[in-house]
């Protein structure tokens, strides 16, 4: 009997497996979305049809999309994995070519019914082809310089094509997503501690290049950064979004002034009222009080998370819950910096509550990806 | 077998650096909790505050300009009705649908149309965008009787500066135009009305010099506006406080009189209550629509005024200073007798010429008077009599004696580029030319050629305080809101009343004189008798050669380089009410150019004083007992001899 066949043996079938499926995960998620569809309903100014009904939708599908995921078998997958990546790679490259422009960069697809961002769908991918990597490769190798080799070049290729379209924010935190992952592989900390200080030099660089012939990054994005550093010297231009979004926020007050009361979000001094900035309208209407809810809902789901990956003795499956949970601490660790002046504005959404139809759906697959794992896990 | 072997190492490993990852997050969340605690709850009240200023917007309602009015309570400018047609395009859906069918009621034309989709593309959907403007009311009427077919259309009932009386005040009373950035960085005025796009502002005349008076104060309105200023509600509103009315000194009657009579030649005209110092009538001519520059004048009309030879932009009675010639010889004369150095008797003998330290300085008349005293040399204008005179007297007092009778002063009316022209000084010279005083220089003084300048205002002053004998000033606001304008100087001037007397029996003779410079131009009605001096002032140097050739009479000259007319007056003489000065630029003699409208404007004056009227509502009539004017049917200016 092969080991794979052992595992299969242990598992719950079903009805089963509706007992295993992680209940309180998907209650905390349903708790967030919720948040989400009554700040919708806040900013529309009391008109559900314009952004909370199309959103509640959506969830509904992802919510759907993620209970199928659930019940079936991880390493099925795990098997897929490569080809997720493979079609999330070509759609990248697609976008490069025929997305459209918005914003001044190429970052969807229209499909029609929903536009599609493939860079999202990357997040996930990037996350389940590095942990089939790492579930195959032998762990002796790990920490070997050609077996690093593969993943730096899984990361590096999407990485690129983002960075093209361009896309500063996602192209870090697909960076990052890869990097917690290889963390979490057992990667030699030698690497990490190497890695970080050539990130300091490239920083250095960045800075230093400023102006040069061969300057790094392009102008708007010094400016954001500049304006990241000291926000009120430019209140009307550069630094409108941080300080704006600061006033609602700190109007909020503990306890808020209360549901639709809100005047920055309403009023449309929020840029991305509905997207990008919706937590200051949440801060704004519910004070500290909402923010801190919010969060602590967060932080609840990362926890159980990582609480489902350390219990499973299968490294895919620990390994994608655990690359899943921090691409989602990524999402809404880098928002929330950005919306309270604490990171550059570097637009990304605040997971299950932005409006939004491609990162609503892919967290949640990506979700029913952590729900397979921890429904399929060796017992 | 892989996995059992893995199993013993796996899961401590990646527990192991899943809980530090995990330690790294909540530690980051701790931060952002903390931030959240720190902007949220510690800083509400500074963000609050913040809020609260992005949310209300202060609109500013601009107040209605007060008017004015002349002496007689007639409306000089008022502010008229504009009736605009703005579309919203949000609201309109299909612009330009809605524009085609606009079309068939008022008159678009395809440019406009084309102008006004461009227009609001550039805008904001909600921004309102002016299709047309200056409609009637009619044409207002139809489109919004055709409103429910019109979505996104709306007229918009605006005010514009309008001047009824169009050119007759356009030199006193100026003109509107909206506030340029170039009038911000030279007012000090910290009146946010100014702000306000094309918010209208005094740009000449009176409107700028009482621009504060009439501007009024701004009302506001606290609106509740979002991030790209779109009205969400009216909060309140305070009514805005409307500028005062003026009333001006001026009688629209015998401004249009002055103006009609002069209106073929570039020259001004002052007529002046020398009682009260009321300026009647400022006239220069050519002068020019003010309506235009309201709304923004054409760039071929700002040409045509520009660029035309006779200026018509300039107010001649105020900013154009000239050499008085012999108007000028009444205050040589009379500084001349306060200085004892002549009397009244005293003759003196003119050939034609006079030769002074080798120069030789000619009469206008060729063969000269013979002998002269001072009552004739006025009379005949005798040049030589003046240099005699005037070197006697010294250019020092000459020119004190001129500042005295309101020469080389700037006088305070509310008008802008008001000139002070010039009574030159031995010290003047030295300082401004580097050069020392000579005779010679005196010499043309005394004739009031040279270096002496004066406009018309300060000509009409000179001649309203040898009338009275009083320091009288100019007046041309009567009234500002509720308040009267005091009169200023009518207090006795330090010169003895004989020698004035003496000079305004010379004045008498220049027109009423058998052979007076001026007689053509008498006033022959019993009681309004008139006095004055004529005035031909050279803009250029007669050679020797030409003297000797014979001098080229005028009407051979191009315009440009013919002698100036001019003429002052008072009338009537034995009861001084009015005083006129006259300059008709390059018009030749005085007594054949200036004097006949000095005559006719005077005469204008006190025909309309005979029947009572003309006199200001507000004040009692000053001079005069109503049963010495006798009814008398006077002849028309023009039937006269």
């Amino acid at each position: 009997m092969s080991s794979y066949d052992r595992q299969m043996e242990d598992l719950p079938t079903g009805f089963g497996k509706v007992l295993a499926y992680h209940w309180a995960l998907t209650l905390l998620i349903i708790a967030a979305s919720s948040i989400g569809f009554l700040m919708l309903f806040s900013v529309a100014d009391g008109d559900i049809s314009r952004w909370a009904q199309p959103q509640m939708i959506r969830f509904a599908l992802g919510l759907t999309v993620m209970t199928i995921m659930a019940f079936i078998p991880i390493h099925t997958f795990r098997n897929l994995s490569f080809f997720v990546y493979l079609f999330a790679l070509v759609l990248l490259v697609v976008v490069e070519f025929a997305g459209n422009s918005s914003k001044g960069s190429q970052r969807w697809i229209d499909l029609g019914f929903m536009r599609l961002q493939p860079s999202e769908l990357m997040k996930i991918a990037l996350v389940m082809v590095l942990a089939f990597y790492y579930s195959w490769l032998d762990r002796d190798r790990v920490s070997k310089p050609l077996w690093l080799l593969p993943p730096l070049i899984l990361t590096l290729i999407p990485m690129a094509l983002v960075l093209r379209q361009p896309d500063l924010g996602t192209a870090v935190l697909l960076f990052a997503g890869a990097v917690v992952v290889m963390f979490l592989a057992g990667v030699s900390w030698w690497y990490f501690a190497t890695g970080a200080s050539a990130v300091a030099g490239l920083v250095f660089a960045v800075f230093y290049s400023k102006g040069q012939s061969w300057q790094l990054l392009k102008d708007y994005q010094y400016k954001r950064i500049a304006t990241f550093l000291d926000p009120s010297n430019d209140p009307l231009g550069a630094g409108y979004h941080i300080t704006q979004s600061k006033i609602a926020l700190g109007s909020g007050g503990l306890s808020g002034r209360g549901f639709m009361q809100g005047t920055q979000g309403r009023l449309n001094f929020l840029p991305e009222k509905h997207t990008d900035f919706i937590f200051t309208t949440l801060a704004e209407e519910f004070g500290f009080i909402g923010g801190a809810t919010l969060l602590l809902i967060y932080l609840l789901i990362v926890v159980f998370c990582v609480a489902s990956a350390v219990s499973n003795t299968n490294r895919y499956g620990a390994l994608v819950t655990l690359g899943v949970s921090a691409t989602f601490f990524f999402y809404f660790a880098v928002n929330m910096s950005m919306v309270m002046g604490m990171a550059p504005v570097v637009g990304v959404p605040l997971p299950l509550v932005s409006y939004g139809g491609s990162a609503m759906l892919v967290l949640l697959a990506g979700f029913g990806l952590v729900q397979s794992a921890h429904i399929h896990r060796p017992r | 077998m892989r996995w059992a072997n893995d199993k013993k190492l796996k899961p401590k490993k990646l527990s192991r650096r899943a809980f530090i990852m995990l330690g790294m997050q909540v530690g980051l969340m701790g931060l952002l909790g903390f931030r959240m605690r720190q902007l949220g709850v510690e800083q509400t009240k500074q963000f609050r505050l913040l809020a609260e200023e992005n949310r209300i917007n202060l609109q500013l309602v601009p107040p209605a300009r007060g008017l004015i009015y002349d002496r007689l309570g007639n409306i000089v400018a008022n502010n008229t009705p504009l009736y605009r047609i703005q579309i919203v395009r949000e609201q309109a859906i299909n612009s330009t649908q809605v524009l085609r069918k606009l079309s068939d009621i008022i008159p678009i034309s395809e440019d406009e149309m084309a102008q006004v989709l461009d227009n609001m593309a550039k805008r904001r959907p909600w921004v309102p965008v002016t299709i047309t403007e200056n409609l009637d009311w009619a044409q207002v009427a139809a489109v919004a009787a055709n409103a429910p077919s019109l979505p996104g259309i709306s007229p918009i009932v605006g005010a514009y500066r309008n001047y009824p009386k169009a050119e007759e005040f356009c030199h006193i009373v100026g003109y509107v135009g909206p506030v340029s950035d170039y009038d911000l960085s030279k007012i000090e005025d910290d009146d946010p009305l100014l702000h306000i796009p094309r918010f209208q502002i005094g740009k000449n005349g009176i409107e700028t010099r009482a621009e504060h008076a009439l501007r009024g104060k701004a009302g506001i309105k606290r609106i509740e506006v979002n991030a790209v200023g779109r009205v969400m509600r009216e909060i309140d509103n305070k009514a805005s406080e409307p500028g005062k009315n003026l009333q001006l000194t001026v009688d629209t009657e015998l401004q249009s009189a002055a103006l009609e009579r002069i209106s073929d030649e570039s020259a001004a005209v002052v007529l002046m209550d020398v009682q009260s110092g009321d300026i009647l009538a400022l006239a220069s001519a050519p002068a020019f629509d003010p309506n235009k520059f309201v709304t923004g004048i054409s760039v071929s009309d700002w040409k045509d005024l520009n660029e035309n030879e006779y200026r018509p932009l300039a107010n001649k009675t105020v900013s154009g200073t000239y050499p008085p010639g012999s108007t000028f010889k009444m205050v040589v004369a009379l500084a001349a007798l306060e200085a004892g150095v002549i009397d009244a008797n005293e003759q003196v003998r003119c050939t034609g010429s006079v030769k002074l330290f080798g120069s030789k300085f000619h009469c206008w008349r060729r063969g000269g008077h013979g002998q002269v005293s001072l009552v004739r040399s006025l009379r005949e204008s005798c040049d030589v009599y003046f240099y005699e005179i005037a070197q006697r007297v010294g250019i020092e007092k000459i020119s004190e004696m001129a500042r005295k009778l309101g020469l080389g002063i700037r006088h305070d009316l509310p008008l802008p580029a008001i000139r002070k022209g010039l009574t030159p000084t031995k010290e003047w010279k030295r300082t401004v030319k580097g050069a020392d005083w000579v005779i010679g220089d005196t010499l043309n003084a005394g004739i009031g050629q040279g270096f002496t300048l004066a406009s018309p205002l300060q000509l009409a002053i000179m001649a309203a305080r040898i009338a009275t004998g009083t320091a009288i000033d100019p007046r041309l606001i009567n009234t500002v809101g509720e308040d009267l304008m005091p009169v200023k100087g009518n207090t006795p001037l330090d010169i003895n009343p004989e020698h004035l007397a003496l000079v305004r029996r010379g004045m008498f003779e220049v027109v009423n004189g058998a052979r007076g410079t001026a007689r053509g131009s008498k006033i022959t009605t019993k009681g309004m008798e008139m006095a004055g001096k004529t005035g031909t002032s050279q803009v250029r140097r007669i050679t020797k050669k030409e003297r000797a050739s014979g001098v080229i009479r005028n009407k051979d000259l191009p315009w440009n380089r013919r002698d100036h007319a001019l003429f002052v007056a008072f009338a009537p003489y034995d009861n001084p009410k009015y005083a006129v000065a006259v300059i008709v630029e390059h018009g030749g003699g005085g007594s054949k150019a200036a004097a006949p409208i000095a005559r006719d404007v005077m005469l204008a004056a006190l025909e309309k004083d005979d029947t009572g009227y003309g006199k200001l509502p507000s004040q009692k009539r000053r001079t005069g007992d109503p049963d010495e004017q006798t009814p008398q049917t006077p002849l028309k200016p023009r039937d006269r001899a």
